[in-house]
């Protein structure tokens, strides 16, 4: 167990120097997508309060730190191991070497969470200041790590898949970009009809969004411990995933 | 680390790799000895990255077996995976990274201490003269230099089987001289070489064995100088119907017999049949087999 940390961090120490070399320019683009969805969304469209006698804006920075620790975590995982895998070969580098499988699932998905968890502390640092009614618990703490691990081992499945950089952006743009809107991230999903409903609840997002806005606002929420469930059910199949697809060689 | 023992360090038995119906190795049966440099010839397309590949279990076959030192690749993997170091075709170095980095990465994938590494690394950049360039991104270094940054990679862990896969294509005379100097003083060091390659004049000068591979099927394994005496080792050039041709001979009289009999106005040599021809003669051969 210690051995697969260690192991773990050694293949994660290559990425983390990157995110070194790269500190700026990944902090500014980390910021950039939700900082424009908090202006559109939360101020552009303001629609007043909701039911429950919340302001739209603390309603929806649950939403969009839930998106964005998806689009972080998941894209800089993914980029960045398909990038090593396809075009600099380095990942077949790693591979020649007596390591672990799960040392390489959680090493190479640690990138995704470091960069999934500074964006979203960031972007909620912000939340705070904007909407007082949010509260840092540690039930938010623990749904953002989740959601940013299931969608680092995601981000790693899709790298190991890919055949072709064009594969990976069809994915992006088929499963990831739909998740972002629609999974109760930016309107309250129980507005809609009972099919809709059913079918996003088998988006992993989903459950995240749902977590994380009633940990952020318990005064309004309860918390759904079943999504809570359901999101380490994800966690535990796409790191399965991950790691039956380095073990059976389908790379 | 590794078991010392005599004897053979590759260990390849009726090794079969598919890619869907297309057969890219083809019951390949092949030994490696220890301290030796051997040579792995064919044509493009020929089996040799694919071998390579299976036996560095970067890639999975179909039937057979290969053991590295005595471990199984399959059944005894991280032992195997100890034992050798691979040097790709194509660079494959991190080039989101600077060259000491990379080095640093691949001693740590090898679990090599600090200190170890540190000494380690400085020795081996200091013998290739690639000191100056280790804190530089490795786009910022030209081909030559990349490669022999991999080559150090691959050796931080002192393997005792160093895989070299076309180790030299794309670099100029002078760095591949360097190679060769390189892969002659590993030899010294004890290190067993697998080198494959499609110059033949770089297997001529370095390695101590050859294997010829065609449509993943060995068709030759000697030494040299030996493959050579077995097509002829005298050979005739000279051009017919504006196509030059090659007959060899086991000796350099009944060569000079049948220049004497061409009816040509063309030049024609007589010389000591090479690798090359050898090579030809094996490949135009199994091709003319295979149809
Ligand atoms: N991933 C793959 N999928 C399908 N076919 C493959 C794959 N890799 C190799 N092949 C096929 O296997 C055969 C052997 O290829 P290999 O790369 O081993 O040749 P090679 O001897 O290294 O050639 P070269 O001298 O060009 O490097 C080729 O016909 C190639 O098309
Ligand atoms: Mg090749």
């Amino acid at each position: 167990m210690i051995d697969v940390l260690r192991q773990s961090y050694y293949v994660a120490w290559g990425d983390m120097m990157f995110m070194k070399h790269n500190f700026w320019n990944i902090l500014v683009m980390s910021l950039m997508s939700p900082i424009l969805y908090l202006i559109a969304f939360g101020y552009g469209l303001r629609t007043g309060s909701t039911e429950l006698g919340l302001s739209y804006v603390a309603f929806v920075i649950p939403g969009i730190v839930a998106l964005s620790s998806l689009n972080t975590s998941f894209s800089a995982t993914s980029t960045r191991m398909n990038v090593q895998r396809l075009y600099y070969k380095s990942f077949d580098e790693m591979m020649l070497c007596p390591l672990s499988l799960h040392a390489i699932v959680l090493g190479k998905s640690a990138l995704g969470m470091v960069r999934g968890l500074l964006a979203c502390g960031l972007l909620y640092a912000l939340g705070l200041f904007l909407a007082p009614e949010l509260q840092v618990t540690p039930l938010f703490v623990v749904s953002v790590v989740m959601n940013c691990a299931v969608f680092s081992f995601l981000g790693v499945a899709a790298a190991l898949i890919a055949k072709s950089h064009q594969s990976m952006a069809t994915f992006n743009s088929l499963v990831i970009l739909p998740m972002t809107f629609l999974c109760g991230t930016f309107f309250s999903i129980s507005s809609l009809p009972g099919v809709f409903q059913a079918l996003l609840y088998c988006l992993p997002l989903t459950h995240a969004s749902e977590c994380i806005r009633a940990a952020a606002l318990p005064d309004y929420y309860g918390f759904p411990w079943l999504c809570m469930l359901a999101m380490a059910a994800f966690m535990v199949a796409f790191y399965v995933l991950d790691w039956w697809l380095l073990k059976t060689r389908r790379i | 680390m590794c078991d010392q023992m005599n004897g053979d360090v590759i260990e390849i038995h009726d090794l079969v790799k598919r890619f869907d119906d297309k057969v890219a190795v083809d019951h390949l049966d092949l030994n490696v000895r220890r301290g030796e440099i051997f040579g792995f010839l064919g044509p493009n397309g020929a089996g040799k990255t694919t071998t390579v590949r299976c036996i560095s279990t970067l890639t999975d076959f179909d039937e057979g077996t290969i053991s590295i030192s005595g471990h199984d690749v399959r059944r005894d993997q991280m032992a195997a995976k100890n034992c050798m170091g691979v040097i790709q075709q194509q660079i494959s170095l991190d080039k989101d990274l600077t060259i000491r980095e990379n080095m640093i990465s691949h001693a740590m994938y090898h679990m090599i201490r600090r200190d170890e590494r540190d000494a380690r690394i400085a020795e081996l950049s200091d013998y290739f003269g690639l000191g100056e360039y280790l804190d530089k991104p490795v786009d910022s270094l030209s081909g030559g230099w990349k490669k022999r940054a991999a080559i150090i990679c691959a050796m931080l862990h002192d393997p005792e089987v160093l895989f070299l896969d076309e180790p030299t294509t794309g670099l100029d005379i002078n760095a591949r001289r360097l190679l060769w100097d390189i892969v002659r003083s590993l030899q010294k060091r004890g290190t067993t070489v697998f080198l494959t390659t499609h110059y033949i004049e770089e297997a001529e000068a370095l390695c101590d064995r050859v294997g010829i591979i065609d449509h993943g099927r060995l068709i030759a394994l000697d030494v040299p100088r030996v493959l050579c005496d077995s097509v002829g080792s005298i050979t005739v050039e000279y051009l017919e119907d504006g196509k030059t041709t090659y007959r060899h001979f086991k000796n350099r009289q009944d060569a000079q017999e049948f220049a004497s009999r061409l009816e040509t106005d063309s030049d024609i040599r007589i010389r000591r049949t090479s690798l090359e021809d050898v090579f030809v003669e094996l490949t135009g051969r199994s091709a003319e087999v295979l149809g």
